[in-house]
């Protein structure tokens, strides 16, 4: 029988060191709703996703209640919506109508993301694919809650460097487009190499092509208990180190279970993945640069973070893998500079450089996220911060993205701010030598020599 | 059988177990185990509950309890008792 210690720590745990499920998302397949009209594409896709998410969001908060664990987000991920809008959108104007009923249908069921205005262009672009990319500044500029993710890479494609080059122009034009919001709509969007299926996170959820017609997928959290725990093995040696961050995850990803379990049933929809993420936010005390810190950093960017966040990184896996039936997702550390308040500091002072944040990216779970740079950088040099990602996820068959915020009118030391659970950035120094040459020769990057597995 | 653990953290007074059980009474539930210790003048309870008989909605109960709480200025939660044991027991 439970004891009141275990009780206690469960219950310590969510209110003091903000254990929380950081999502239930989602995913509805979208491919039924095909039509040639796109009036008619766009009505299937609002009665699609009104209808099945119709109870997302009240479950989800029942769920909370009964449960006493907080749900942070409900949100929705839809088929790319490239290959959904393929044969009815002759135009960018089409696809922005798509995105206009998507936001309408969240708006409507109560979650506060829809993601999926995607297009996976790893090797190549379809008309179709060029046109949804093209829309993307118009589209997010002209709705809430819309999330756009583009897949420009893959271990096993390469990496297209013609969609490469086309998003840093695209991620240009969407700060431009929103820059009377601080240039926000860039946060929406993220650019991948080996973007997964069945990732619940904002922004580059979307339902992959490989799913059913709809799946339950949950992402959980808790760096806080994480740190907490590692409070208690301060100057411990590693091996005690990793079995406390174990053991932790163990215990954080049987709640994320539980939850999606239970949404799963009580929606009659079947549950897909948990996404082991460590995903902070803002908030005091919910921090992965400060996990790195009480590990043993100064300041998260001194020498060893990169070492200590492949170590935390590695540990999460191991403790979650054991406490659900199915990981996918992303599964790993997040490092977004705007969301996590240790990250900011160590940023706005210098201690943390973008090139340390890309070494960092070779070992956790994602890439370079939601980061400010000056609104003066060019497209191509934009380009390039996403090709040397793209490499970093190709080479080492891991998922990598860029979600970067080319803020308009700032320069460094100013700062950016997104509000909520999304935070706020220092503008950080970009490296401003000229990669123009290398970006727009054109084509593909060939897929590496390790990805002939055959 | 439907399991819950419900929680009394606060300042110690007089009749804290003898609300909560009068609810509980009340509200059809039946108390499996009370354990309670008292750690710096604080009050620290946890019940097992089984609540299978009651006609009561959960979410109504968890606030009710938690309103019950507030009156006698403790925190009271009430918890489906699976988020623990998934937690603690493999």
């Amino acid at each position: 029988m439970l004891n009141i210690f275990e009780v206690n720590e469960t219950n310590q745990m969510i209110e003091q060191e903000q254990l929380d499920v950081r999502t239930i998302t989602m995913g509805i397949s979208l491919l039924d709703c095909c039509d040639r009209d796109l009036d008619k594409l766009n009505e299937n896709i609002y009665r699609k996703i009104t209808t099945y998410a119709k109870e997302l969001v009240s479950t989800g908060q029942a769920i909370e209640r009964e449960y006493g664990i907080p749900i942070v987000n409900k949100r929705i991920s839809v088929t790319p919506i490239a290959l959904v809008g393929g044969c009815a959108c002759k135009s960018s104007q089409d696809y922005v109508t798509i995105a206009r009923t998507l936001d309408r249908a969240a708006h409507e069921v109560g979650v506060n993301f829809i993601g999926g205005y995607s297009a996976l262009v790893s090797k190549g672009m379809t008309p179709a694919e060029e046109l949804l990319i093209r829309s993307i500044p118009q589209a997010l500029s002209e709705t809430e809650r819309v999330c756009s993710s583009v897949n420009v890479g893959s271990t096993k494609t390469g990496i297209d460097m013609d969609a490469v080059r086309l998003m840093g122009e695209m991620i240009k034009a969407t700060a431009e487009a929103t820059r009377e919001n601080d240039s926000m709509g860039c946060a929406k969007l993220v650019v991948f190499c080996n973007a997964p299926d069945d990732n619940p996170f904002m922004a580059g959820a979307f339902h992959g092509v490989t799913e059913g017609d709809a799946v339950i997928n949950v992402g959980v959290s808790g760096p806080g208990v994480v740190k907490c725990a590692l409070e208690q093995v301060r100057g411990a040696n590693f091996e005690v180190l990793c079995e406390t961050i174990k053991k932790t995850a163990f215990k954080i990803t049987r709640v994320g279970q539980l939850v999606a379990q239970e949404a799963s049933r009580r929606l009659g929809v079947p549950f897909g993945i948990i996404d082991l993420s460590l995903a902070p936010t803002p908030a005091v005390g919910d921090s992965v640069g400060q996990i790195l810190e009480e590990i043993g950093l100064e300041q998260v960017g001194a020498p060893g973070t990169t070492a200590a966040l492949a170590l935390l990184n590695d540990q999460v896996k191991k403790g979650g893998v054991m406490a659900s039936s199915y990981v996918g997702g992303l599964s790993g550390a997040f490092i977004p500079v705007s969301e996590d308040q240790h990250m900011i500091d160590a940023a706005a002072c210098g201690c943390l450089t973008l090139e340390k944040l890309e070494a960092m990216t070779c070992v956790c779970s994602v890439g370079l996220d939601m980061i400010a740079i000056p609104g003066d950088t060019t497209a191509s040099t934009i380009s390039g911060i996403i090709a040397d990602e793209a490499a970093i996820g190709m080479v080492n068959q891991k998922t990598t993205a860029v979600r970067v915020i080319p803020a308009v009118g700032k320069s460094v030391g100013d700062t950016v701010e997104f509000g909520g659970l999304l935070g706020y950035a220092p503008v950080m120094p970009v490296n401003t030598r000229s990669c123009e040459a290398f970006v727009t020769r054109g084509g593909r990057i060939p897929a590496p020599i390790h990805s002939f597995k055959n | 059988m439907s399991k819950a653990i419900i929680t009394v953290v606060g300042m110690d007074t007089v009749g804290i177990i003898a609300r909560v059980c009068t609810y509980l009474a009340e509200s059809k539930i039946n108390i499996l185990d009370i354990s309670q210790t008292i750690i710096q003048e604080y009050f620290n309870m946890m019940m097992i509950v089984d609540y299978s008989s009651t006609e009561k909605d959960f979410g109504t109960v968890v606030d009710d309890l938690e309103a019950l709480g507030d009156e006698i200025g403790v925190r009271i939660r009430c918890q489906k008792e699976e988020i623990f044991t998934k937690m603690h027991r493999i």
